[in-house]
Protein backbone atom coordinates (compact mmCIF):
# COMPACT_ATOMS: atom_id res chain seq x y z
CA UNK A 1 0.00 0.00 0.00
CA UNK A 2 1.39 3.37 -1.05
CA UNK A 3 2.17 5.87 1.69
CA UNK A 4 0.58 9.09 0.43
CA UNK A 5 0.69 12.44 2.26
CA UNK A 6 -1.53 15.27 1.03
CA UNK A 7 -0.94 18.87 2.09
CA UNK A 8 -2.96 22.02 1.43
CA UNK A 9 -1.44 25.48 1.78
CA UNK A 10 -3.44 28.64 2.48
CA UNK A 11 -1.70 31.97 2.07
CA UNK A 12 -2.04 35.41 0.63
CA UNK A 13 -0.67 36.44 -2.76
CA UNK A 14 2.95 37.57 -2.30
CA UNK A 15 3.68 35.59 0.89
CA UNK A 16 5.30 32.72 -0.93
CA UNK A 17 2.84 29.87 -0.20
CA UNK A 18 3.12 28.67 -3.81
CA UNK A 19 6.92 28.86 -3.61
CA UNK A 20 6.84 26.97 -0.30
CA UNK A 21 4.78 24.18 -1.89
CA UNK A 22 7.29 23.94 -4.73
CA UNK A 23 10.22 23.95 -2.25
CA UNK A 24 8.57 21.15 -0.29
CA UNK A 25 8.12 19.17 -3.52
CA UNK A 26 11.81 19.76 -4.30
CA UNK A 27 12.97 18.63 -0.87
CA UNK A 28 10.82 15.48 -0.97
CA UNK A 29 11.94 14.76 -4.54
CA UNK A 30 15.56 15.00 -3.42
CA UNK A 31 14.98 12.29 -0.80
CA UNK A 32 13.77 9.95 -3.57
CA UNK A 33 10.01 10.35 -3.26
CA UNK A 34 7.34 10.98 -5.91
CA UNK A 35 5.91 14.47 -5.66
CA UNK A 36 3.30 16.84 -6.95
CA UNK A 37 3.40 20.57 -6.21
CA UNK A 38 0.78 22.83 -7.76
CA UNK A 39 -1.02 26.06 -6.98
CA UNK A 40 -4.68 26.77 -7.66
CA UNK A 41 -4.50 29.73 -10.00
CA UNK A 42 -7.04 32.49 -9.72
CA UNK A 43 -6.90 36.23 -10.15
CA UNK A 44 -3.34 36.92 -9.01
CA UNK A 45 -3.36 39.90 -6.68
CA UNK A 46 -1.12 40.76 -3.77
CA UNK A 47 -2.92 39.89 -0.56
CA UNK A 48 -5.72 37.78 -2.10
CA UNK A 49 -6.23 34.31 -0.58
CA UNK A 50 -4.42 31.62 -2.56
CA UNK A 51 -4.27 27.84 -2.25
CA UNK A 52 -1.45 25.47 -3.16
CA UNK A 53 -1.11 21.71 -2.86
CA UNK A 54 1.40 18.91 -2.37
CA UNK A 55 1.10 15.18 -2.83
CA UNK A 56 4.09 13.19 -1.62
CA UNK A 57 4.21 9.43 -2.06
CA UNK A 58 6.57 6.48 -2.27
CA UNK A 59 4.87 5.42 -5.53
CA UNK A 60 3.99 7.30 -8.72
CA UNK A 61 0.91 9.51 -8.22
CA UNK A 62 -1.69 9.40 -11.01
CA UNK A 63 -4.48 11.53 -9.50
CA UNK A 64 -4.69 15.00 -11.05
CA UNK A 65 -7.24 16.90 -8.99
CA UNK A 66 -7.12 19.36 -6.14
CA UNK A 67 -6.91 17.98 -2.59
CA UNK A 68 -10.14 17.82 -0.60
CA UNK A 69 -9.16 15.61 2.37
CA UNK A 70 -5.64 16.72 3.25
CA UNK A 71 -3.48 15.12 5.94
CA UNK A 72 -2.02 18.53 6.77
CA UNK A 73 -3.10 22.12 6.28
CA UNK A 74 -0.61 24.98 6.42
CA UNK A 75 -1.91 28.49 7.08
CA UNK A 76 0.72 31.08 6.21
CA UNK A 77 -1.41 34.02 7.43
CA UNK A 78 -3.66 33.58 10.49
CA UNK A 79 -6.03 36.34 9.32
CA UNK A 80 -7.27 33.83 6.69
CA UNK A 81 -8.88 31.67 9.37
CA UNK A 82 -11.80 34.10 9.56
CA UNK A 83 -12.51 34.15 5.82
CA UNK A 84 -11.39 30.77 4.45
CA UNK A 85 -12.65 27.34 5.70
CA UNK A 86 -9.10 26.18 6.35
CA UNK A 87 -10.03 22.94 8.14
CA UNK A 88 -12.46 21.77 5.41
CA UNK A 89 -11.89 18.04 4.89
CA UNK A 90 -8.76 18.05 7.08
CA UNK A 91 -8.20 14.59 8.55
CA UNK A 92 -8.34 14.43 12.34
CA UNK A 93 -5.35 12.08 12.24
CA UNK A 94 -3.42 14.97 10.70
CA UNK A 95 -2.68 18.50 11.81
CA UNK A 96 -3.10 22.16 10.99
CA UNK A 97 0.00 24.36 11.19
CA UNK A 98 -0.63 28.09 11.60
CA UNK A 99 1.75 31.03 11.39
CA UNK A 100 0.67 33.10 14.40
CA UNK A 101 1.76 34.64 17.68
CA UNK A 102 -1.15 32.86 19.38
CA UNK A 103 -0.97 29.52 21.20
CA UNK A 104 -2.42 26.30 19.78
CA UNK A 105 -5.33 26.47 22.28
CA UNK A 106 -6.18 30.03 21.24
CA UNK A 107 -6.15 29.07 17.54
CA UNK A 108 -8.24 25.95 18.15
CA UNK A 109 -11.11 28.14 19.39
CA UNK A 110 -11.54 29.56 15.89
CA UNK A 111 -11.30 26.22 14.04
CA UNK A 112 -14.96 25.14 14.15
CA UNK A 113 -14.37 22.20 16.46
CA UNK A 114 -11.45 20.63 14.59
CA UNK A 115 -10.30 17.77 16.84
CA UNK A 116 -6.90 16.96 15.28
CA UNK A 117 -3.55 18.39 16.20
CA UNK A 118 -3.19 22.20 16.12
CA UNK A 119 0.38 23.48 15.77
CA UNK A 120 1.56 27.07 15.78
CA UNK A 121 4.75 28.79 14.78
CA UNK A 122 5.65 32.47 14.95
CA UNK A 123 7.20 32.56 11.48
CA UNK A 124 7.18 36.35 11.47
CA UNK A 125 9.43 36.63 14.52
CA UNK A 126 11.79 33.93 13.27
CA UNK A 127 11.97 35.49 9.82
CA UNK A 128 12.62 39.00 11.15
CA UNK A 129 15.26 37.72 13.60
CA UNK A 130 17.09 35.47 11.17
CA UNK A 131 16.57 37.19 7.82
CA UNK A 132 15.85 40.77 8.80
CA UNK A 133 12.66 40.77 6.74
CA UNK A 134 9.30 38.96 6.59
CA UNK A 135 9.62 35.81 4.43
CA UNK A 136 7.32 33.34 6.22
CA UNK A 137 7.68 30.45 3.76
CA UNK A 138 11.13 29.31 4.95
CA UNK A 139 10.14 28.78 8.61
CA UNK A 140 6.71 27.39 7.57
CA UNK A 141 8.39 24.80 5.37
CA UNK A 142 10.53 23.61 8.28
CA UNK A 143 7.48 23.46 10.56
CA UNK A 144 5.69 21.22 8.03
CA UNK A 145 8.65 18.83 7.92
CA UNK A 146 8.76 18.73 11.74
CA UNK A 147 5.03 18.16 12.22
CA UNK A 148 4.42 15.74 9.34
CA UNK A 149 7.60 13.67 9.57
CA UNK A 150 7.44 13.06 5.82
CA UNK A 151 11.20 13.05 5.62
CA UNK A 152 14.24 12.82 7.83
CA UNK A 153 14.93 16.23 9.42
CA UNK A 154 18.69 16.12 8.90
CA UNK A 155 18.30 15.02 5.28
CA UNK A 156 15.90 17.93 4.80
CA UNK A 157 18.32 20.45 6.34
CA UNK A 158 21.21 19.14 4.26
CA UNK A 159 19.12 19.35 1.11
CA UNK A 160 17.95 22.89 1.89
CA UNK A 161 21.51 24.00 2.52
CA UNK A 162 22.43 22.73 -0.94
CA UNK A 163 19.45 24.56 -2.48
CA UNK A 164 20.29 27.83 -0.70
CA UNK A 165 23.93 27.59 -1.81
CA UNK A 166 22.71 27.26 -5.38
CA UNK A 167 19.93 29.86 -5.12
CA UNK A 168 22.01 32.45 -3.25
CA UNK A 169 25.32 31.85 -5.03
CA UNK A 170 25.69 35.61 -5.45
CA UNK A 171 24.48 36.44 -1.90
CA UNK A 172 26.20 33.79 0.29
CA UNK A 173 25.72 35.97 3.38
CA UNK A 174 21.99 35.11 3.52
CA UNK A 175 22.51 31.32 3.57
CA UNK A 176 23.25 31.08 7.29
CA UNK A 177 20.20 33.20 8.15
CA UNK A 178 17.94 30.94 6.12
CA UNK A 179 19.42 27.83 7.72
CA UNK A 180 18.94 29.35 11.19
CA UNK A 181 15.32 30.13 10.31
CA UNK A 182 14.73 26.47 9.41
CA UNK A 183 16.41 25.15 12.58
CA UNK A 184 14.66 27.59 14.88
CA UNK A 185 11.30 26.81 13.34
CA UNK A 186 11.80 23.08 13.96
CA UNK A 187 12.61 23.81 17.61
CA UNK A 188 9.88 26.39 18.25
CA UNK A 189 6.83 24.84 16.59
CA UNK A 190 4.19 24.36 19.34
CA UNK A 191 1.45 21.76 19.80
CA UNK A 192 3.39 18.67 18.66
CA UNK B 1 21.16 6.49 -17.62
CA UNK B 2 18.14 8.75 -17.91
CA UNK B 3 18.05 11.90 -15.80
CA UNK B 4 15.70 11.92 -12.80
CA UNK B 5 14.14 15.37 -12.49
CA UNK B 6 11.06 17.19 -11.26
CA UNK B 7 9.55 19.63 -13.72
CA UNK B 8 6.25 21.20 -14.62
CA UNK B 9 4.72 20.31 -17.99
CA UNK B 10 5.81 23.66 -19.41
CA UNK B 11 9.36 23.19 -18.13
CA UNK B 12 9.39 19.68 -19.60
CA UNK B 13 8.34 20.87 -23.06
CA UNK B 14 10.78 23.81 -22.98
CA UNK B 15 13.50 21.30 -22.07
CA UNK B 16 12.52 19.07 -25.00
CA UNK B 17 12.67 22.12 -27.31
CA UNK B 18 16.13 22.97 -25.97
CA UNK B 19 17.36 19.42 -26.57
CA UNK B 20 15.93 19.41 -30.12
CA UNK B 21 17.47 22.86 -30.81
CA UNK B 22 15.17 23.72 -33.76
CA UNK B 23 16.11 26.28 -36.42
CA UNK B 24 13.23 28.64 -35.63
CA UNK B 25 10.83 29.20 -32.72
CA UNK B 26 8.19 31.90 -33.26
CA UNK B 27 5.74 32.52 -30.43
CA UNK B 28 3.48 35.01 -28.73
CA UNK B 29 2.69 34.64 -25.01
CA UNK B 30 -0.69 33.43 -23.77
CA UNK B 31 -1.61 31.80 -20.45
CA UNK B 32 -1.00 28.95 -19.62
CA UNK B 33 1.58 28.28 -22.37
CA UNK B 34 3.57 31.52 -21.84
CA UNK B 35 6.35 29.85 -19.85
CA UNK B 36 7.40 27.69 -22.82
CA UNK B 37 8.61 30.56 -25.06
CA UNK B 38 9.70 32.41 -21.89
CA UNK B 39 12.05 29.60 -20.80
CA UNK B 40 13.08 28.97 -24.38
CA UNK B 41 14.01 32.62 -24.99
CA UNK B 42 16.37 32.40 -22.00
CA UNK B 43 18.01 29.30 -23.56
CA UNK B 44 18.50 31.40 -26.70
CA UNK B 45 19.87 34.37 -24.71
CA UNK B 46 22.26 32.09 -22.80
CA UNK B 47 23.57 30.51 -25.98
CA UNK B 48 22.31 27.03 -25.00
CA UNK B 49 20.62 26.73 -28.41
CA UNK B 50 21.33 28.43 -31.71
CA UNK B 51 17.66 28.79 -32.65
CA UNK B 52 16.37 31.92 -34.34
CA UNK B 53 13.74 33.08 -31.82
CA UNK B 54 11.11 35.33 -33.38
CA UNK B 55 9.14 37.36 -30.83
CA UNK B 56 6.13 38.10 -33.03
CA UNK B 57 3.27 40.53 -32.43
CA UNK B 58 0.42 37.98 -32.51
CA UNK B 59 -0.31 34.26 -32.77
CA UNK B 60 -1.38 34.72 -36.39
CA UNK B 61 2.14 35.98 -37.00
CA UNK B 62 3.64 33.17 -34.90
CA UNK B 63 2.10 30.52 -37.12
CA UNK B 64 2.85 32.58 -40.25
CA UNK B 65 6.52 32.83 -39.23
CA UNK B 66 6.61 29.05 -38.62
CA UNK B 67 5.07 28.51 -42.06
CA UNK B 68 7.61 30.80 -43.72
CA UNK B 69 10.51 29.18 -41.87
CA UNK B 70 9.30 25.65 -42.56
CA UNK B 71 8.72 26.41 -46.26
CA UNK B 72 12.23 27.83 -46.39
CA UNK B 73 13.51 24.44 -45.22
CA UNK B 74 13.90 25.06 -41.48
CA UNK B 75 12.68 23.05 -38.51
CA UNK B 76 10.09 25.35 -36.87
CA UNK B 77 8.19 25.18 -33.58
CA UNK B 78 5.76 27.15 -31.45
CA UNK B 79 3.52 26.90 -28.39
CA UNK B 80 0.15 28.44 -27.64
CA UNK B 81 -3.21 28.03 -25.92
CA UNK B 82 -6.89 28.75 -26.40
CA UNK B 83 -7.61 32.07 -28.12
CA UNK B 84 -3.99 32.20 -29.20
CA UNK B 85 -4.64 29.21 -31.42
CA UNK B 86 -7.97 30.76 -32.45
CA UNK B 87 -5.99 33.67 -33.86
CA UNK B 88 -3.80 31.18 -35.78
CA UNK B 89 -6.87 29.63 -37.30
CA UNK B 90 -6.47 30.34 -41.02
CA UNK B 91 -2.75 29.60 -40.82
CA UNK B 92 -3.34 26.18 -39.19
CA UNK B 93 -5.05 25.01 -42.37
CA UNK B 94 -2.35 26.57 -44.56
CA UNK B 95 0.43 24.87 -42.57
CA UNK B 96 -1.27 21.49 -42.97
CA UNK B 97 -2.24 21.85 -46.65
CA UNK B 98 1.26 23.12 -47.49
CA UNK B 99 2.52 19.88 -45.88
CA UNK B 100 4.84 21.72 -43.49
CA UNK B 101 6.09 19.63 -40.54
CA UNK B 102 5.69 22.33 -37.89
CA UNK B 103 5.51 21.17 -34.26
CA UNK B 104 3.34 22.98 -31.74
CA UNK B 105 2.70 22.44 -28.05
CA UNK B 106 -0.91 23.31 -27.37
CA UNK B 107 -1.39 23.86 -23.64
CA UNK B 108 -5.12 23.21 -23.59
CA UNK B 109 -7.24 26.06 -22.28
CA UNK B 110 -10.90 26.79 -22.85
CA UNK B 111 -11.70 29.12 -25.72
CA UNK B 112 -13.41 32.26 -24.46
CA UNK B 113 -16.10 33.00 -23.68
CA UNK B 114 -17.05 33.36 -21.01
CA UNK B 115 -13.51 34.61 -20.36
CA UNK B 116 -11.53 31.97 -18.50
CA UNK B 117 -7.86 30.95 -18.40
CA UNK B 118 -8.34 27.36 -17.24
CA UNK B 119 -8.31 23.97 -18.88
CA UNK B 120 -10.67 22.19 -21.19
CA UNK B 121 -10.25 20.86 -24.72
CA UNK B 122 -12.36 23.32 -26.69
CA UNK B 123 -9.23 24.74 -28.35
CA UNK B 124 -7.82 21.49 -29.76
CA UNK B 125 -11.25 19.97 -30.46
CA UNK B 126 -12.16 23.05 -32.47
CA UNK B 127 -9.08 22.46 -34.63
CA UNK B 128 -9.69 18.75 -35.09
CA UNK B 129 -10.41 19.04 -38.83
CA UNK B 130 -7.57 21.48 -39.61
CA UNK B 131 -5.31 18.70 -40.86
CA UNK B 132 -2.93 18.66 -37.89
CA UNK B 133 -1.90 15.44 -36.18
CA UNK B 134 -3.06 15.63 -32.54
CA UNK B 135 -1.34 13.74 -29.73
CA UNK B 136 -2.56 14.05 -26.11
CA UNK B 137 -0.50 13.80 -22.90
CA UNK B 138 -1.65 12.57 -19.49
CA UNK B 139 1.41 13.82 -17.59
CA UNK B 140 4.47 16.07 -17.84
CA UNK B 141 6.40 12.92 -18.80
CA UNK B 142 4.06 12.21 -21.69
CA UNK B 143 4.12 15.86 -22.84
CA UNK B 144 7.93 15.62 -22.93
CA UNK B 145 8.05 12.21 -24.60
CA UNK B 146 5.39 13.12 -27.17
CA UNK B 147 7.26 16.30 -27.99
CA UNK B 148 10.49 14.34 -28.56
CA UNK B 149 8.65 12.05 -30.99
CA UNK B 150 6.78 14.84 -32.82
CA UNK B 151 9.45 15.85 -35.37
CA UNK B 152 10.06 12.28 -36.44
CA UNK B 153 6.38 11.88 -37.22
CA UNK B 154 5.85 15.30 -38.82
CA UNK B 155 8.94 15.11 -41.04
CA UNK B 156 8.49 11.49 -42.19
CA UNK B 157 8.30 11.35 -46.00
CA UNK B 158 4.98 9.47 -45.91
CA UNK B 159 3.44 12.05 -43.57
CA UNK B 160 4.74 15.64 -43.93
CA UNK B 161 2.06 17.11 -41.70
CA UNK B 162 2.19 19.49 -38.72
CA UNK B 163 1.87 17.95 -35.25
CA UNK B 164 0.09 19.39 -32.23
CA UNK B 165 1.14 17.95 -28.84
CA UNK B 166 -1.59 18.69 -26.29
CA UNK B 167 -1.25 18.89 -22.49
CA UNK B 168 -3.75 20.15 -19.90
CA UNK B 169 -3.31 23.81 -18.97
CA UNK B 170 -2.34 24.35 -15.31
CA UNK B 171 -3.18 20.75 -14.31
CA UNK B 172 -0.14 19.48 -16.23
CA UNK B 173 1.55 22.66 -17.43
CA UNK B 174 1.99 24.23 -13.98
CA UNK B 175 2.28 21.19 -11.68
CA UNK B 176 5.71 19.99 -10.62
CA UNK B 177 6.02 16.21 -10.88
CA UNK B 178 8.75 13.61 -11.23
CA UNK B 179 10.03 13.06 -14.75
CA UNK B 180 12.74 11.03 -16.48
CA UNK B 181 14.64 13.07 -19.05
CA UNK B 182 16.61 11.60 -21.94
CA UNK B 183 20.27 12.68 -22.26
CA UNK B 184 20.95 15.47 -24.78
CA UNK B 185 23.09 13.34 -27.10
CA UNK B 186 20.47 10.59 -27.24
CA UNK B 187 17.73 13.13 -28.05
CA UNK B 188 19.90 14.57 -30.79
CA UNK B 189 20.52 11.14 -32.30
CA UNK B 190 16.85 10.16 -32.00
CA UNK B 191 15.37 13.33 -33.50
CA UNK B 192 18.11 13.63 -36.13
CA UNK B 193 18.98 16.39 -38.58
CA UNK B 194 16.17 17.81 -40.67
CA UNK B 195 16.70 17.84 -44.42
CA UNK B 196 13.65 19.34 -46.13
CA UNK B 197 12.80 17.46 -49.34
CA UNK B 198 12.10 20.84 -50.94
CA UNK B 199 12.87 24.31 -49.68
CA UNK B 200 12.29 27.86 -50.83
CA UNK B 201 15.92 28.64 -50.03
CA UNK B 202 17.16 25.84 -52.30
CA UNK B 203 17.74 28.05 -55.37
CA UNK B 204 18.83 25.11 -57.52
CA UNK B 205 15.44 23.41 -57.11
CA UNK B 206 12.87 26.19 -57.27
CA UNK B 207 9.39 25.45 -55.87
CA UNK B 208 6.22 27.38 -55.13
CA UNK B 209 4.50 27.06 -51.75
CA UNK B 210 0.90 28.10 -51.26
CA UNK B 211 -0.08 29.13 -54.81
CA UNK B 212 -3.68 29.42 -56.05
CA UNK B 213 -5.08 25.90 -56.44
CA UNK B 214 -8.52 25.85 -58.08
CA UNK B 215 -10.85 23.16 -59.41
CA UNK B 216 -8.20 21.41 -61.46
CA UNK B 217 -6.04 20.19 -58.54
CA UNK B 218 -7.32 21.42 -55.16
CA UNK B 219 -9.34 18.24 -54.60
CA UNK B 220 -6.39 15.98 -55.44
CA UNK B 221 -4.20 17.90 -53.01
CA UNK B 222 -6.77 17.48 -50.23
CA UNK B 223 -6.92 13.78 -51.10
CA UNK B 224 -3.14 13.56 -50.70
CA UNK B 225 -3.40 15.30 -47.35
CA UNK B 226 -5.98 12.72 -46.27
CA UNK B 227 -3.66 9.92 -47.39
CA UNK B 228 -0.80 11.43 -45.38
CA UNK B 229 -3.03 11.40 -42.29
CA UNK B 230 -3.80 7.72 -42.90
CA UNK B 231 -0.07 7.00 -43.26
CA UNK B 232 0.60 8.80 -39.97
CA UNK B 233 -0.90 5.92 -37.95
CA UNK B 234 1.85 3.50 -38.91
CA UNK B 235 4.59 6.12 -38.59
CA UNK B 236 3.41 7.14 -35.09
CA UNK B 237 3.63 3.47 -34.04
CA UNK B 238 7.07 2.98 -35.62
CA UNK B 239 8.48 6.08 -33.93
CA UNK B 240 6.96 4.95 -30.61
CA UNK B 241 8.62 1.54 -30.98
CA UNK B 242 11.99 3.18 -31.53
CA UNK B 243 11.37 5.52 -28.57
CA UNK B 244 10.60 2.52 -26.39
CA UNK B 245 13.95 0.95 -27.33
CA UNK B 246 15.69 4.12 -26.17
CA UNK B 247 13.71 4.82 -22.97
CA UNK B 248 11.73 1.70 -22.05
CA UNK B 249 8.56 3.81 -22.11
CA UNK B 250 5.88 2.26 -24.31
CA UNK B 251 3.41 4.35 -26.31
CA UNK B 252 0.73 3.42 -28.83
CA UNK B 253 -2.26 5.05 -30.55
CA UNK B 254 -4.38 4.32 -27.49
CA UNK B 255 -3.58 3.20 -23.95
CA UNK B 256 -5.67 0.41 -22.48
CA UNK B 257 -5.78 0.20 -18.68
CA UNK B 258 -7.31 -2.93 -17.10
CA UNK B 259 -9.24 -3.60 -20.30
CA UNK B 260 -8.59 -7.35 -20.72
CA UNK B 261 -11.72 -8.37 -18.82
CA UNK B 262 -13.40 -4.96 -18.35
CA UNK B 263 -17.19 -4.92 -18.35
CA UNK B 264 -17.47 -1.17 -17.86
CA UNK B 265 -15.06 1.40 -19.28
CA UNK B 266 -14.43 5.11 -19.55
CA UNK B 267 -12.83 6.72 -22.61
CA UNK B 268 -11.05 9.95 -21.66
CA UNK B 269 -8.14 12.15 -22.83
CA UNK B 270 -5.18 13.78 -21.05
CA UNK B 271 -4.75 14.30 -17.28
CA UNK B 272 -8.18 13.02 -16.22
CA UNK B 273 -7.08 9.57 -17.41
CA UNK B 274 -4.67 9.50 -14.46
CA UNK B 275 -7.43 10.25 -11.97
CA UNK B 276 -9.58 7.59 -13.66
CA UNK B 277 -6.78 5.00 -13.29
CA UNK B 278 -6.81 5.64 -9.53
CA UNK B 279 -10.58 5.04 -9.49
CA UNK B 280 -10.23 1.88 -11.61
CA UNK B 281 -7.73 0.52 -9.05
CA UNK B 282 -10.18 1.18 -6.21
CA UNK B 283 -13.09 -0.42 -8.08
CA UNK B 284 -10.96 -3.45 -8.95
CA UNK B 285 -10.26 -3.95 -5.24
CA UNK B 286 -14.03 -4.22 -4.78
CA UNK B 287 -14.20 -6.79 -7.58
CA UNK B 288 -15.77 -4.44 -10.12
CA UNK B 289 -14.44 -5.07 -13.62
CA UNK B 290 -13.71 -1.48 -14.58
CA UNK B 291 -11.29 -0.33 -17.27
CA UNK B 292 -10.05 2.73 -19.09
CA UNK B 293 -9.25 3.60 -22.69
CA UNK B 294 -7.10 6.69 -23.21
CA UNK B 295 -6.75 7.78 -26.82
CA UNK B 296 -3.21 9.14 -27.08
CA UNK B 297 -3.65 9.96 -30.72
CA UNK B 298 -6.86 11.75 -31.73
CA UNK B 299 -5.74 12.71 -35.26
CA UNK B 300 -5.45 10.34 -37.07
CA UNK B 301 -8.39 8.77 -35.24
CA UNK B 302 -7.63 5.19 -34.14
CA UNK B 303 -10.91 3.67 -35.37
CA UNK B 304 -9.89 -0.01 -35.34
CA UNK B 305 -8.02 0.16 -32.04
CA UNK B 306 -10.82 1.91 -30.14
CA UNK B 307 -13.55 -0.34 -31.52
CA UNK B 308 -11.48 -3.41 -30.69
CA UNK B 309 -10.69 -2.20 -27.15
CA UNK B 310 -14.37 -1.63 -26.32
CA UNK B 311 -15.94 -4.60 -28.10
CA UNK B 312 -16.35 -6.84 -25.05
CA UNK B 313 -17.61 -4.13 -22.70
CA UNK B 314 -21.20 -4.05 -21.48
CA UNK B 315 -21.33 -0.30 -20.90
CA UNK B 316 -19.01 2.55 -21.89
CA UNK B 317 -18.89 6.25 -20.97
CA UNK B 318 -17.08 8.58 -23.35
CA UNK B 319 -15.97 11.74 -21.54
CA UNK B 320 -15.62 15.03 -23.39
CA UNK B 321 -13.81 18.07 -21.95
CA UNK B 322 -15.40 20.12 -24.73
CA UNK B 323 -19.02 20.44 -25.76
CA UNK B 324 -20.07 20.50 -29.40
CA UNK B 325 -23.16 22.52 -28.38
CA UNK B 326 -25.05 20.50 -30.99
CA UNK B 327 -27.85 19.17 -28.75
CA UNK B 328 -26.40 15.68 -29.30
CA UNK B 329 -22.93 14.96 -27.82
CA UNK B 330 -19.33 16.04 -27.41
CA UNK B 331 -16.82 15.44 -30.21
CA UNK B 332 -14.99 12.43 -28.73
CA UNK B 333 -18.30 10.62 -28.17
CA UNK B 334 -19.35 11.21 -31.78
CA UNK B 335 -16.08 9.76 -33.09
CA UNK B 336 -15.87 6.82 -30.66
CA UNK B 337 -19.46 5.71 -31.36
CA UNK B 338 -18.91 6.15 -35.09
CA UNK B 339 -15.81 3.94 -34.87
CA UNK B 340 -17.73 1.28 -32.92
CA UNK B 341 -20.66 1.34 -35.37
CA UNK B 342 -18.60 1.01 -38.54
CA UNK B 343 -16.61 -1.84 -37.00
CA UNK B 344 -19.79 -3.66 -36.01
CA UNK B 345 -19.29 -3.15 -32.26
CA UNK B 346 -22.90 -2.53 -31.31
CA UNK B 347 -23.47 -4.51 -28.12
CA UNK B 348 -21.99 -2.08 -25.52
CA UNK B 349 -24.37 0.58 -24.22
CA UNK B 350 -22.65 3.94 -24.67
CA UNK B 351 -23.22 7.23 -22.86
CA UNK B 352 -21.52 10.60 -23.01
CA UNK B 353 -20.42 12.91 -20.20
CA UNK B 354 -19.31 16.47 -20.74
CA UNK B 355 -17.01 17.35 -17.84
CA UNK B 356 -14.54 19.87 -16.42
CA UNK B 357 -15.33 22.83 -18.68
CA UNK B 358 -13.39 26.00 -17.90
CA UNK B 359 -11.18 24.18 -15.40
CA UNK B 360 -13.92 22.79 -13.10
CA UNK B 361 -11.89 20.39 -10.98
CA UNK B 362 -12.45 16.70 -11.74
CA UNK B 363 -12.29 14.67 -8.53
CA UNK B 364 -11.90 10.93 -8.16
CA UNK B 365 -15.45 10.95 -6.70
CA UNK B 366 -16.78 12.49 -9.92
CA UNK B 367 -15.21 9.71 -11.98
CA UNK B 368 -16.60 7.14 -9.58
CA UNK B 369 -20.16 8.40 -10.16
CA UNK B 370 -19.66 7.72 -13.88
CA UNK B 371 -18.52 4.13 -13.23
CA UNK B 372 -21.45 3.68 -10.82
CA UNK B 373 -23.83 4.84 -13.53
CA UNK B 374 -22.27 2.30 -15.92
CA UNK B 375 -22.73 -0.47 -13.33
CA UNK B 376 -26.41 0.52 -13.03
CA UNK B 377 -26.83 0.40 -16.81
CA UNK B 378 -25.35 -3.11 -16.84
CA UNK B 379 -27.65 -4.20 -14.00
CA UNK B 380 -30.89 -2.70 -15.29
CA UNK B 381 -30.30 -2.60 -19.05
CA UNK B 382 -31.73 0.90 -18.92
CA UNK B 383 -29.43 3.42 -20.61
CA UNK B 384 -31.40 6.58 -19.77
CA UNK B 385 -30.02 9.93 -20.91
CA UNK B 386 -27.11 9.56 -23.35
CA UNK B 387 -25.87 13.19 -23.30
CA UNK B 388 -24.93 14.12 -19.71
CA UNK B 389 -23.05 16.79 -17.77
CA UNK B 390 -20.81 15.71 -14.89
CA UNK B 391 -20.76 17.76 -11.67
CA UNK B 392 -22.53 20.83 -13.00
CA UNK B 393 -25.02 22.91 -10.98
CA UNK B 394 -28.38 22.70 -12.78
Amino acid sequence: MAKLTEIRWHGRGGQGAKTASLLLADAAFNTGLYVQGFPEYGPERMGAPITAYNRICDERITVHSNIYEPDYVVVVDDSLIKSVPVTAGLKESGAIIVNTTKTPDEIRESLNGYKGKVCTIDARAISIDCLGAYFPNTPMLAAVIKVSGIMDENAFLADMEGSFKHKFAKKPEVIEGNMNALRRSMQEVKGL
Amino acid sequence: MSIRERLSGNEAVATAMKQINPDVVAAFPITPSTEIPQYFSSFVANGQVDTEFVAVESEHSAMSACIGASAAGARAMTATSSNGMSLMWEMLYIAASSRLPIVMNLVNRTVSGPLNIHNDHSDSMGARDSGWIQIYSETNQEAYDNFLMANRIAEHKDVRLPVMICQDGFITSHAIENIELVEDDKVKAFVGEYKAPWALLDANHPVSVGPLDLQAHHYEHKRQQAEAMKNAKKVIQEVAAEFEKMTGRKYDLIEKYMMDDAEIAIVVLNSTAGTAKYVVNQLREKGIKAGLVKPRVFRPFPVDEIADALKNCKAVAVMDKADSLNAASGPLFAEVTSAMFVKGVTSPKVINYIYGLGGRDVKADDIETVYNRLSDIVKTGNVGEVYNYLSVRE
